[in-house]
This record gives structure tokens, sequence and C-alpha cells, in this order.
């Protein structure tokens, strides 16, 4: 229990964090406050994103063309699953989905031998081997390399593999197109949810410069940036108006 | 060639306009230029739906990558009818707005004022184009930034309207973030943000993961549509917005997150996914319920715009009513009110801006009168006003018509005859608060003294053609009954290879 | 005379003349003689046409136009079929009449916005001949809410809290049953059935063989979802709108807004539902003994009104009630009593609150207790209130004897001795609370000190309460003729 509890430990401090910054928002008072209580929800997020992201020992996805370099990055895998790994790392959900749509038509099961019987098996696998690996690094608790390597699941050919590719998003493709050669060997952390993250924190920086420079107008007009007071006042604009 | 980047055109132009907007001189130059990118973008998006029409969904690369790499703009029929609404609730706005900014917004701010109304359409395009996931949350996010701006910017007439903007900011925001969190969920799970391969990543699949991720998402997007109980932010921001800006909030934002939340629910989970059913139960439930006390609300305010906030709460109800069906005649008519609504919505508040233009408040009191005073503006408030209520030969009449037949048609779990009268009792309820204004209107008598300031025609002819609108929708009703019913087949699709009500 | 206007023109034009009669009487609003002018000529051509109509339906013609097709079976038509062709007719005959009482009354009164009330005239009776004409359940229902609106700003006309009282309930009952009851009812057929359209002999009839009690809802749903036929529980807004002008009450709460409800009541009975599933409906069987009670309960509580205008508001109450009951039975001498008590009632009714308005006119008199003795200074008005209460009781030569008579034949066919026995009882207690203040106004003395000879109400008030007390007793020799032309209702039954 304890250890599946530490696991989890990213997804704790992304939990703690999102209840602590909604809190913020709701709990009454000072604008600004609020603010700051929303980017703390929002930090939680892109924690919560980078968490998905991360490949257990893979790299920035900068595209490294020194093959030397692979045996520090891929020093924790197995041999035995080694193309897998190759592009595992920067789609790896795409093997699970793929294997997840095909598995009932049998193709994967055929000509891989492994015993899936189900997507929903490949998932309870994934969280087994979440809870018995505690290790002190990053870890996607539904990676499929781990799925394919505790199915012993040999290297996919590189039908699937393009297959796989063909169903990414766009970094997928890249690793997707170069997984059949000797580069496929170095593990990448997965950079969609990267450039995302990027995305939602533009989105979030916006988000609070309005925010912000509302507060400092609602300043201007009412002299206090206190939600009690600014209500107060409002209400009292209302009866104010109804009066006249 | 022009034509095959349809889908893209109308979002992007607005987008590229507006910072062009921004060093615009004045008012009208910058408000003409406005009007001009909403007209070609109207035109756009009629060709689209044309395309559409004609061939089917249509997909699009953005700058030229194709599906798994790229991101995919995809517009089905439903979405190039909400993508029409939208342009043509803008081509109708802008010029309206021209006027009313000078009356409403501090005059060192109207080019970007234009500029923000031009992002706010851009964003709202996009959200209904894209076809990839995580981008339907930037456009969203596009569109609430700028309307943020926009809310707030009324408070050159009125203060409060800042703390609107600003609690529509939070919450906003807070709608916009449990939105992602469902999207990385989803991500988790499929390793994918196209809306297609997500769908088909998630056939048969059905855990906690994806289960939270539908949550979250659902979530979201009801706070952003103002789902009754989340609809908090809603009356103040629309309150106390420019008119302008009110009249195309409430005819678009929250009908272009019905759409967004129509593909969530169909296009991406559809019905495959078990769960699907407690969000429609939900909404049969929350929709039921937001009807009656949205509605109920209304009667007693005293603030015609605030009535008419609340009256739209109430009516996303409907929407929401409708899509709980799960029907493709359900969906249907959820769509014939999202257009019918925005119809009635925009000539509602077009009127009222009218009277706020003209005498400067949009308190109750203000209307006594009206018919005498505001001869023009009065009647078409009375259309707008009939038709919210639902009268035969409005647009309103036609969306309770094919509602109410949905319902009929529709096998649910609580007894038909009951949801049928819930929703024509609730439609008594916009009886009386339609009722409270028409009094004053036409029962009272103008208080003395009190001389209405001549509207320019740049006001008069929106809102009597959304009037015309209001009528032309009630009484040829056909070409939109059949779209949305089109529509609905594409959404709860059957092309796809999945679907079928539950 | 009539021959030279087909009757499709004459159908649009009694549509929209009382409109364009609107138009002029707010154009001519600084002027109040060449008002009423338009108003009266309005008048005049609309009963033209609406004659034309009913000369053609009694030659067996069946006008018919089509305005706009909404949605496929969903549209705004007219039919014109006897039923119909004689309420337009009544409707309109009357409004002339009701016009020149009009002027009379509102002139005695010094009543203001005259404008504003002629003009609700012309959109109420202009509404009134929609629903007299329409061609399906749609268009049916939106001239219905059309009167509704119209006649609300007539309601209210006093401006006063009690008509502003009087308007909500008014408002209230009648937007909250037809959009609650009527319209779910309305689409529901159209779910069934895939159209709105009057069929004679029905629509509903696979309906009443598969799904009966569904059926039976429907008709509930139509009974009380006409609200302006006054079937109990539904009532309270007839008594409230007395707070009208009585030229209002004459008119719409005597002739125009009631017999629209309850001439609804008997078209969908006959051309929706159809008559023969109606009859062996268990449903139609209820309502029924609602409507008898509704009869009864309604004279009781008229008894108790001292104001004239409450008692004879109940009075219309109780005698809605009979035109419901002859469609409940949906028997052939049923549905012809309720028909002809839809024209016979109607003059009965509007004389006698004519005369209610002449005695409010001339001497400011609402209640009945002060009205001792008024008999010997306006006799006129008392004779021809004697003449149209008879009517309603139905003591011949008057027209009301003959739908009393159709409705105890119908009654004794089906063998129903409880109905038999509750008509009779109206009867008797029609005798009881309408003769009375008539027969106390001659025969008691003075209640105050008055000059004695005669102080009339103006002739405009007295002449049209006469033409409609004559007019009950030619409608009693004429009555052979009115059920001949109604006869095509009851075709196959």
């Amino acid at each position: 229990m304890l250890e599946f509890i530490l696991a989890r430990y990213n997804y704790w401090i992304v939990i703690v964090l999102m209840m602590t910054g909604l809190y913020i928002v709701f709990s009454r008072g000072n604008l600004v406050k609020t603010l700051i209580g929303l980017n703390l929800f929002q930090t939680s997020v892109f924690i919560f994103y980078i968490t998905v992201g991360k490949v257990l020992g893979g790299t920035a996805p900068i595209l490294i063309e020194d093959k030397k370099d692979k045996d520090h990055h891929g020093d924790a895998e197995k041999s035995a699953h080694g193309a897998g790994d190759g592009h595992g790392g920067a789609h790896h959900g795409d093997d699970h989905a793929t294997s997840a749509s095909e598995a009932p038509t049998g193709m994967i099961n055929e000509t891989t031998g492994a015993h899936i019987a189900s997507p929903t098996d490949v998932l309870a696998v994934a969280e087994t081997l979440a809870a018995q690996t505690v290790d002190g690094e990053y870890r996607p608790i539904t990676t499929s390399e781990e799925v394919a390597g505790h199915l012993e699941m040999p290297a996919l050919d590189a039908q699937a593999i393009l297959e796989a590719g063909d169903h990414g998003s766009g970094a997928a493709g890249h690793s997707a197109s170069v997984a059949g050669a000797d580069v496929a060997e170095i593990l990448y952390s997965n950079p969609l949810p990267h450039v995302l993250i990027l995305t939602a924190i533009v989105v979030g920086v916006a988000t609070t410069s309005v925010g912000l420079s509302i507060a400092v107008r609602i300043r201007e007009a009412y002299g206090t940036v206190e939600q009690d007071a600014l209500e107060a006042m409002d209400n009292a604009d209302d009866t104010a108006e109804l009066a006249s | 060639m022009l034509m095959d980047d349809l889908p893209v055109l109308p979002i992007v132009l607005p987008l590229i306009a507006a910072p062009i907007c921004l060093l615009l001189p004045n008012t009208r130059a910058a408000g003409l230029w406005a009007t001009l990118v909403a007209w070609v973008s109207l035109y756009l998006c009629t060709q689209l739906l044309g395309v559409i029409v004609a061939t089917g969904t249509v997909e699009y690369g953005l700058g030229g990558w194709a599906s798994p790499l790229g991101i995919v703009y995809r517009v089905d029929l439903a979405g190039a009818m909400v993508m029409t609404l939208v342009a043509a609730m803008a081509s109708v706005t802008f010029p309206y707005a021209i006027e009313s900014a000078r009356d409403e917004i501090v005059p060192s701010q109207t080019s970007a004022f234009f500029a923000m109304f031009l992002i706010v359409f851009s964003g709202l395009m996009g959200v209904v184009a894209t076809g990839d996931a995580f981008n339907v949350f930037v456009f969203l996010e596009i569109s609430s930034l700028s309307t943020y701006t926009l809310v707030a910017l009324g408070a050159k007439r009125d203060r409060r309207a800042l703390t609107a903007a600003f609690t529509y900011l939070v919450l906003g925001t807070l709608g916009a973030t449990f939105f992602v969190i469902g999207l990385g969920l989803l991500y988790q799970v499929t390793g994918t943000l196209n809306m297609i391969d997500i769908h088909e990543r998630l056939q048969g699949v059905d855990n906690k993961v994806v289960r939270a991720g539908y949550a979250f998402i659902i979530t979201g997007l009801a706070l952003k549509l103002a789902m009754f109980p989340l609809h908090r932010w809603l009356p103040a921001a629309y309150t106390y917005a420019p008119s302008a800006v009110t009249a195309f909030l409430a005819s678009t934002s929250t009908k272009v997150a019905i759409y967004a939340m129509l593909r969530f629910l169909f296009t991406v989970f559809g019905f495959s996914f078990g769960f699907a059913e407690v969000a429609l139960d939900f909404f049969l439930v929350l929709g039921l319920v937001g009807m009656f006390a949205a509605s109920l609300i209304a009667i007693f305010r005293k603030d015609v715009k605030m009535i008419l906030a609340y009256s739209s709460v109430a009516q996303i109800g409907y929407m929401l009513l409708g899509i709980s069906f799960g029907t493709p005649d359900g969906v249907a008519a959820a769509l014939v009110h999202v257009v019918n609504h925005a119809a009635m919505k925009a000539c509602l508040f077009l009127a009222v801006g009218a009277v706020f233009f003209s005498l400067g408040s949009h308190r109750l009191s203000a209307y006594k009168g009206l018919a005498k005073t505001m001869p023009i503006t009065c009647g078409a408030f009375l259309i707008g006003g009939l038709s919210l209520v639902g009268v035969p030969l409005t647009a309103g009449f036609v969306s309770k018509w094919v509602l109410i037949q949905a319902a009929f048609d529709s096998v649910l779990a609580v007894p038909t005859l009951m949801i049928v009268f819930m929703i024509v009792a609730s439609s008594l309820l916009a009886v009386a608060y339609v009722g409270r204004i028409a009094w004053a209107m036409l029962l009272e008598d103008p208080p003395a003294g009190v001389t209405a300031k001549p509207l320019p025609a740049l006001m008069i002819a929106p809102m009597l053609l959304m009037a015309g609108v209001n009528l032309y929708l009630g009484i040829s009703a056909d070409g939109l009954v059949d779209l949305a019913r089109a529509a609905a087949d594409t959404l709860l699709d059957t092309g796809l290879g999945f679907g079928g009500a539950r | 005379m009539f021959s030279h206007v087909s009757p499709e023109f004459a159908l649009v034009a009694s549509l929209i003349v009382p409109l364009i009669g609107m138009s002029a009487v707010a154009l001519l609003d600084r002027a109040p003689n060449l008002r009423e002018a338009a108003s009266i000529t309005t008048g005049v051509i609309t009963l033209f046409f609406t004659l034309t109509i009913f000369t053609a339906v009694a030659g067996g013609a069946r006008p018919a136009v089509d305005v706009v097709e909404m949605l496929p079976g969903l549209s705004i038509a007219f039919k014109v079929e006897p039923l119909g062709a004689m309420f337009g007719l009544i409707a309109s005959g009357l409004w002339v009449v009701n016009t020149f009482y009009s002027i009379g009354y509102m002139r005695g009164h010094g009543a203001h916005s005259q404008t504003r009330f002629y003009m609700s005239f012309c959109v109420a009776i202009s509404a009134a001949l929609g629903i007299a004409y329409s061609g399906n359940l749609l268009t049916f229902f939106l001239f219905y809410e059309a009167l509704t609106l119209s006649t609300f700003p007539l309601v209210t006309h006093e401006r006063d809290e009690a008509a502003k009282g009087g308007g909500r309930i008014y408002l209230g009952i009648l937007m909250g049953t037809s959009i609650g009851l009527l319209l779910p009812g309305v689409i529901w057929v159209y779910a069934l059935t895939g159209t709105t359209d009057f069929v004679l002999g029905g629509v509903l009839s696979d309906v009443f063989v598969n799904m009966p009690l569904v059926f039976g809802i429907i008709l509930a749903l139509f009974a009380w979802g006409t609200a302006k036929a006054a079937l109990m529980p539904f009532h309270p807004w007839l008594p409230n709108a007395m707070v009208a002008p009585t030229p209002v009450s004459a008119f719409l709460h005597a002739v125009a807004v009631v017999k629209a409800g309850v001439f609804g009541v008997l078209k969908v009975t006959v051309y929706t539902f159809g008559a023969a599933n109606v009859a062996s409906s268990g449903a139609g069987e209820i309502i029924l003994y609602v409507a008898a009670a509704s009869i009864l309960i309604a004279s009781f509580i008229a008894m108790t009104q001292d104001n004239l205008k409450a008692r004879l508001a109940y009075s219309t109450v109780s005698q809605l009630s009979y035109i419901t009951l002859g469609a409940m039975l949906a028997t052939k001498y049923g549905i012809l009593g309720g028909g002809t008590q839809i024209a016979a009632h109607a003059l009965g009714k509007m004389t006698l609150f004519m005369c209610a308005g002449a005695i409010a006119t001339a001497h400011h008199k609402k209640y009945i207790s002060d009205m001792r003795g008024l008999g010997r200074v306006m006799p006129y008005t008392f004779i021809a209130y004697i003449i149209g209460a008879c009517s309603i009781i139905g003591i011949p030569p008057m027209a009301g004897t003959w739908p009393k008579f159709l409705l105890m034949m119908g009654s004794v066919e089906t063998g129903d001795l409880i109905l038999i026995a509750a008509l009779i009882l109206s009867s008797l207690l029609n005798i009881v609370y309408l003769l009375p203040p008539a027969v106390r106004a001659f025969m008691d003395p003075h209640t105050e000190e008055r000059a004695s000879g005669i102080q009339e109400a103006p002739a405009l008030c007295l002449v049209p309460a006469w033409l409609t007390a004559i007019g009950t007793v030619i409608l009693f020799f004429m009555m052979g003729d009115v059920i001949a032309f109604l006869e095509p209702l009851v075709e196959g039954l």
C-alpha cells in the first residue's frame, strides 16, 4: 500500500497543488490572491502533463546523431524489447492503442504471439507493473514498453511500427520513421506534452495578465480589491439604481 | 487554390485582421474593417457549408501536414452550421457595434475593442473547425481571454462590468483548466490528440482514467456553456458588457461551447462508451432544473438585460435536454435551438442595446411606454420576445415543436409526458418574464420628460434584420430542420461505423 | 348577391379587413367620429365576407386556403366547414351590433384610450375568425393565442389594481392551459399521425384502437387545454375578466372568446378525435360528467353573486359546459345540441350583458341589490333582459329552447339518467338566478329617492340589446335551417 502511494508521488503533488489552488480560488478574499490560486491550479496541470510526457530514462527529445550516446540512455532497458523502446519512448501510448484497436482482430496475437486477451488486460498489467516499481524516477503509469516487456512481446515488425506512426501525433511520426534504424535505441521523453504545456503556460500567463489588469482597473474604480467590499459596493449600486 | 483552404480561412482571416484593426485611427474605420472581415468570413462560411452539404465532412491539414503529423481541421455539417451562425452573428453585430461603441466605450479604446471582437470571432470559429482536441482548448482560451476584456470594457458605463469580467475570468479559466486535465488523461490513454484517432483508440476502452478524463472534459465545457448550476459567471457578464458584446456573446459563445460538447460527446467518445450515459442523465436532470430555476430567477429581476441573461441560462437547458435524449432527433432539436436561440437572443439584446443607447438604461422601469417613444425597437423586441416564448410563426416555436416531438419519440427513463410538461411549464415562465417587459412597454405610460435619443440607421437595420430572421425561421423552418437532422446524423454517425441511439 | 366574390377571397379578406380596419382606427386617433365610422365600416365589410362564406358553405362548398407550410405536415391553412362558418357569421354579425353598443357605452362613460380599445377589438375579431376558419390544429392554436393576447388589453382597460389582478388571472389561466396542455396535445397528435389537419371522422382512429389510454390523455389535454371553454376547474378567468368594460364582456366573454373555446372542443371532437371514438371513449365519459358538474356548480355559484356581471359570468361558465357536454356525448343530437347552443347562447347572453351595461351607463348600478324598482325607470332595458334570460333558461319561443331539447334527446339516447337530471335541474337553477333581478326591478319599490319618469340608457346602448333580443326569437323559428346547415358535421353518426 505504501509502495502504491509512493510510486505515484508525483501525482500526489499534482493533486495537492490542484486542491490548494482551488481552495485559494474559492475561499473568499483578495482578487490578487484569487489569481495566485488560479495560477497554482494551472501549475498543477503543467506538472501533470510533464508527468505524462516523461519516459523512464528518456532524454530531451532532441535528435542525437552520435550513436555512442545510446549506451547512456538505453542502459536501463532490456534487449528483448529494444525496438519497442525505440519508438515507444516517443509515443508509448501508440503501441498500446494500436494493440488495443487491433487486438480484437487477433492480428497482434498472431504475428507476435503475445498473450494479450483484451485491451483491459494491458492496462491491468500496466497498473500492477507500476505498483511493483519503486525507484525514485519519474514514472508514467501506462507506458507500453513496460507492458510489452512484461508480456515479453517481441519487437513489432516494421509494418506495425509504421502503422503506429501513422496513427500517432506529430512527434511520433518522427521517431517512427527512424525506428527501424539504429538510432531507435535512443530513448526520448515524449515531446508532445512538453509542447502542449508550453502552449498552456502561454495561455496561463495571458490569463494572469488579463486578470491582473482587470484587478488594477477594479482598484481604480472601486478603491479596493477585497471581494467582500466589492460585493457590498455592487449591492449598494444596485439598490441605488432601484431607488432612482 | 483559395477554395481548398476554406475550412481554415474564416479563422485565419479575422486573426490576421485583428492587429490591423488596432492600427486604424477611429471607431468608424475600425468598425468598418471588422465588419468587412466578418462579411467575407460569412461568405466563406456559406461556401464551406455548401461544400459540406454537397460532399460531406471536410478535412484540412494545417500547413499541409496530413493527419497523424499535423493539426487537422475537420468540419462536419453541424460544425459548418455553427460556423455560419457565428459569422452571421458577427456580420450583424459588428456594424451595430460601431454606433453603440461610440456611446459605450472610451474613445481611445474603440480600435482595441474591435480588434478584440475579431479575436473572439476567430477563436469561436477555431473551436468549431478544429479536429484536434488540444486545439479546441487553445481556441477556447483565445476567445475567452478576449471576451473577458470585452466584458471589462463595459466599465465606462457601469463599473460592475469589471467585477463581472473578473468572475468570468476566474470561472472560465477553471473550466478551461478542467478541460485540459481531461485532455491530458485522454492523451495518457490514447497517445493522440486527433479527435478521430482518440475515438478509434477509445473503442471498447473503459477504465477509471478514461472516465476521469470524460468527467473533467464535460465539466469544463459545461462551465464554458453555462450549464446550470455552473452558470454563475453568465448573468453578470451579459448584463454589464457593452450592448453589442452581449448580443454577440449571447448568440455565439455558449452555442460554440455546446457544439464542442456535442463533438466530445459523440465524435470523440461516442455511444460505445457506456459511461457516456451518465453525462446524458446529468444533462437531462440539470437541463430541466436549469430551465425552471433560471426562468424563475428571471421573473423577479428588475433589469431587462439580467432577465434575458437568466433566460439564456434557461434556454441552454433546452439544448442540453435535446442532447440528453441521445437520439438524432434530440440532437437535431438542440441544433435547431442553437440557431433559433441565437437569432432570438441577438434580436432581443440588440433591441436592449438600442434602448440603452436612446434612454441610457436597461432597467425595467426605463421600458415604460416604449411602444410610444421607440416603436421600432419595441416591435423588434416584441418579435424576439414572442419567439422566446415560442409563439407560432416565430423561430422559438419551431424549436419547441421539434424538441417536444423528439421527446415524444425518444424512450427515456423519466416518463416522456413528464418531460414534455416540464418543457411547456418552463415556457410559461418565459411568458411571465417576457410578459412583464411587454406590459411595461405596451400598457404603461412613458415617464414624463423623457426624450429618446434618435437611433442611427446602423443600429436599427441589424435589429430589424434579426427580427425578420426570427419570423423567417418561424415560417420557413424546413431548411433549418432538415439541415439540423442531417447534421445530427453525421454527429451521431453511422458513417464512422459506430453510434446508434441508446 | 354573394356569388360575385369567390369564397376563397372572402376567406382571406375576412381575416385581413379587420386588420386594415385596425390601422384605420389607429390613424384616426384624433377624430373620434371618423374613428367610430371606420370601426363600423370594417364590421360591415367583414360581415359581408363572412356571409359570403356562410352561403358558400351552405351550398356545399368548402373553401380552403393554404398560407405557408413550415414543416412537412405542419402549416398555416384555412378550411371552412359548417360549424366554423356559423361561428364566423355569429362573431362578425354580433361584432357590428356590439360596435354600436360600444360607442354608446364608451362615450356614455367618457372612457379613456378608446382608440386602443377599438384597435384591440379589430385584432380580436380577426383572431376569432381565424379560429373559426382554421384548417388544422396549428392554425387553430395560433389564432387561439392571438385572441388571448389581443383581448388582454381590453380586459385590463381600466388600468387599476383590480384590472391588473383580473388581467393576470385571465392571461395566466388562458396562456397557461393553452401552452401547458393544448400545445403538447397538438404536438402529440402530430407526433402520432404526422398531420394536424382537421378531417371529418378524425385522424386518431388508429390511436384509439391501439392506445386508448393515449387517446384519452390527448382528449383531456384538449378539453382542459382549451380553457376558453371554461370547463371547471379552469373557469376562474371568466369571472375575473368581468373587470373589463361591459362591451368587452358582452361581446368577447359571451361570444367571441368563450365560443372560440367551445367551438374548439366541438371541432376537435368531430374533426380530430372523431365523434364515434369520443362517444365510446372512457375519457370522454369522465369529461362528460365534469361538464355536467360544471353546469350545476357554476349555477349554484351564480346564485350567490350580487354583482350582475359576475352572475352572468358564472351563468356563462354553466352554459358553456352544455356545449362541452354535447361534444363529449358525441352523438348526433349531442353535437347538434352543442352547435346550436353556440348560436343561441351567444344571442341570449349578449342581450343580458348589454342590458347590464345599459343599467351601468344610465344609473351606475352594478349590484343586483341596488336595482330594485329600477324596472319602472328603464322598462325597455329590463324587458330586453327578460327576453334574453328566457332564451338562456330555454323557454319558447326563444332560441335557447332548441339546444336544451337536443341535448336532452342526446342524453335520453344514451340513457344516462344522471345527465338528464342535471340538465333539468340546471334549467330550474337558471330561472332562480336569472329572472329575480328583473322581477324585483319591476315589483319592488325604489330603494332611494329618485325623480319619477323614464330614464333610459342611451339609444346606442338600448337598440343593440333589443336587436339581439329579437334575434333570439327569430333564431327560434329558424332553428330548423341551422340544424340542416350543421347536418354535415354528424354525417354517419
